[in-house]
């Protein structure tokens, strides 16, 4: 499962976004950076609110400007030749990367496809804009995606529309368009939130083999842990539009350092448990977004919180190999960190 | 944990059909959504029964069925030996306060325009249960009970988060002192660490005030955790139930087994070891469910008596229920992977 990382292919640095509503300025995304290896998985894990959509989305430029805007923060992206800041593309330019270097799944299949075009048109599309293949070339190269994201016939199929298909098919009809014109990186927004655990099982699987097939670079946010475990390489939990830990995947379920980590795992019933135990609830509530972050956004809500955390806001500080956290208390050793 | 409590209700055959009508003027009835088709089971005083299965298969139908919100199409259910059935509506409000219901969306289940101190003590107005300041009282108990300060109930739902609604959704379930409760997906609408506290608390209540629930949840996970006994639903039918240790460490209906396959367990080692097994195509629809096993069609070892015959729902082993052709017959092992 997991890959040997080879070479950076996506390097967000500092990424800040700010909506600017008739309440106030919402602080979405407060200095969020993380990089992206070619043909690894990250999971971004966060509840609603975190800003682990709004991160991947202003990566796009596809939050609405205004209200939004991006007000700090660098995109690298290396496509092998020359490295661009997607942040800093024209529109036209933004226009050739979106669907063709980088595809994205949505969490709600029904009101991410367009009712009224069929779906052969609708992944055609992308073939047609950004491969320049001609009509008869697209309608061909589609049946082949339709069979390769598992839609039993495929050639009638092409000619339905989006209706006619169940929440499952619909997000393989998603898929399919996402992977159209064989993007490097796949982002997948909670693809499987809104679907059944059987259909969840199907989806999952089914983005695991054409991530080994095409050997693309998968980012898939959720809020499930249980699903991250399977899938991801690496994952990166938010909090309060803040990245608070970053780890490969067996060390965070192994040692998580922050305490919100800590207290996501410690919430989770465990289906394999025999002995029922009182599920560690996180008091209090997620932070208030229109507020200006100065200092730890988890501190409202941490047991260890001490005069420190209010002060000033923690970075991300390497505490092992590839795992940093962003937090001033040491949870295993139970006291403050040297954090410089 | 008492399961030996004696039977608070039970269900017996119950059925739901929705009809489908064709015709504008003058419509008629062209055939029916089977959303509950013919379910029985106890429910014991003080337990938890957990109820789970994928959207439409008719566990929330089956919940608001129990409580008469939706009247059924046939079968029979008892509270404290009584048929609610066959009670006028006027027989059947002088119950209404004993079984509640907390529902799934905090969100739209709470009037916008209403305080709190509205909310919760309506039920107590419309029950007669005393005067303002008698209502205002409790309405205040009610809110310490559950977690949420008495600053709070003058205030209107949209100034709180998702958890504390849920929190004035079970104040308001409390309120007339119920003995019964059907929990409709209470949590399915929260963020992880939330759901932990109102489950917590839903806990604590049972244990303060001897409640039973019917917990409806497609959560495997979370059901394993809060019931005694599970049910499993599969297209308007029970399809297995027993107890929860029995039910997920030898489940014997391959739906089940498929069930509990799929959801993923936050542990990378063991996810990454153990065998998953993944069904084939989606529900079938309601309206037009397959013949005789209502699972046969994503069944991966079906046999033809599958398709033919309907298999009865019987006590397979000392209180574990299973309609499958498979249990303890020659045709083969009901274990998907043994």
């Amino acid at each position: 499962m997991s890959t040997q990382p080879t070479s950076t292919i996506l390097d967000v640095r500092n990424l800040t976004t700010r909506f600017n509503t008739l309440d106030g300025i919402v602080h979405a995304v407060n200095g969020v950076s993380f990089t992206l290896d070619e043909g690894e998985t990250l999971a971004v894990v966060g509840e609603s609110g975190c800003g682990k959509s709004v991160t991947m989305l202003s990566i796009l430029q596809m939050i609405p400007q205004p209200p939004g805007k991006i007000t700090d923060g660098q995109a690298l992206f290396f496509d092998g030749l020359a490295t661009r800041d997607l942040l800093a593309l024209s529109k036209s330019d933004i226009r050739h990367v979106r669907g063709r270097e980088i595809g994205i799944i949505f969490q709600d299949p029904l009101t991410s496809l367009n009712p009224v075009l069929t779906i052969g048109l609708q992944i055609s599309e992308s073939l047609v804009e950004h491969m320049g293949l001609s009509e008869n070339q697209a309608h061909k190269r589609t049946v082949e995606l339709l069979d390769m994201v598992g839609m039993p016939d495929a050639q009638k199929r092409y000619n339905n529309y989006p209706h006619q298909f169940s929440g499952g098919m619909r997000q393989r009809v998603m898929i399919a368009i996402a992977i159209a014109c064989l993007p490097k990186i796949l982002i997948a927004d909670e693809p499987t939130t809104a679907l059944d655990v059987t259909v969840q099982a199907q989806i999952v699987d089914l983005v695991s083999k054409l991530r080994d097939e095409l050997g693309v670079a998968v980012i898939w946010i959720t809020h499930d842990l249980g699903v991250v475990a399977g899938i991801a390489d690496r994952v990166m939990v938010m909090y309060g539009g803040q990245v608070v830990e970053r780890a490969l995947v067996d060390e965070l379920y192994e040692h998580p350092q922050h305490p919100y980590t800590n207290g996501l795992l410690g919430a989770l019933p465990k289906l394999y448990e025999s002995e029922s135990r009182r599920l560690v609830s996180i008091e209090g509530t997620p932070p208030d977004l229109y507020i200006e972050p100065k200092h730890c956004q988890f501190a409202y809500r941490c047991t260890f919180a001490f005069e420190r955390c209010w002060e000033e806001i923690p970075q991300l500080f390497e505490v092992g190999k590839r795992h940093k956290v962003a937090c001033f208390y040491d949870i295993e050793n139970g006291r403050p960190r040297h954090v410089p | 944990m008492s399961h030996d409590g004696r039977v608070l209700v039970r269900v017996e055959k119950l059925k739901k059909h929705f009809p489908i009508t064709r015709g504008f003027l003058i419509s008629r009835q062209v055939g029916a959504v089977k959303a509950v088709d013919g379910v029985s089971f106890d429910i014991h005083e003080g337990e938890t029964l957990g109820l789970v299965g994928e959207s439409g298969c008719g566990k929330s139908t089956t919940g608001r069925a129990i409580l008469q919100l939706h009247k059924p199409t046939a079968g029979r259910v008892f509270f404290e030996d009584i048929d609610l059935t066959s009670l006028k509506a006027e027989e059947l409000r002088v119950l209404r306060p004993k079984m509640q219901m907390i529902f799934q969306d905090p969100y739209s289940s709470l009037n916008p325009r209403h305080t709190v101190l509205k909310i919760v003590g309506e039920p107590m107005v419309i029950n007669g249960y005393g005067d303002n300041h008698k209502i205002k009282e409790r309405v205040y108990d009610l809110l310490d009970m559950v977690g949420l300060k008495r600053m709070h109930a003058n205030r209107f739902p949209h100034e709180f988060s998702g958890g504390q609604r849920q929190r004035i959704g079970i104040a308001r379930a409390l309120a007339l002192n119920p003995r019964f409760i059907v929990c409709d997906e209470p949590i399915s609408a929260l963020d992880v660490s939330i759901q932990a506290q109102v489950v917590n608390l839903l806990e604590d209540l049972q244990k303060e005030l001897g409640l039973t629930y019917l917990f409806i949840a497609h959560d495997l996970s979370m059901v394993r955790h809060i019931s005694h006994r599970v049910a499993v639903m599969y297209l308007g039918k029970v399809v297995e139930l027993a107890d929860r240790q029995t039910l997920f460490e030898d489940p014997l209906h391959p739906y089940t087994q498929a069930l509990i396959s799929a959801v993923p367990v936050p542990d990378p080692k063991i996810e990454r070891q153990r065998i998953q097994i993944i069904l084939e195509g989606e529900v079938p629809s309601p309206a037009n469910p397959p013949s005789g096993c209502v699972f046969s069609t994503r069944c991966p070892l079906v046999k033809d008596i599958c398709s033919q015959v309907e298999p009865e729902y019987r006590e397979a082993r000392p209180d574990h229920y299973v309609s499958c052709h498979l249990v303890d017959s020659d045709l083969g092992s009901s274990k998907i992977i043994s």
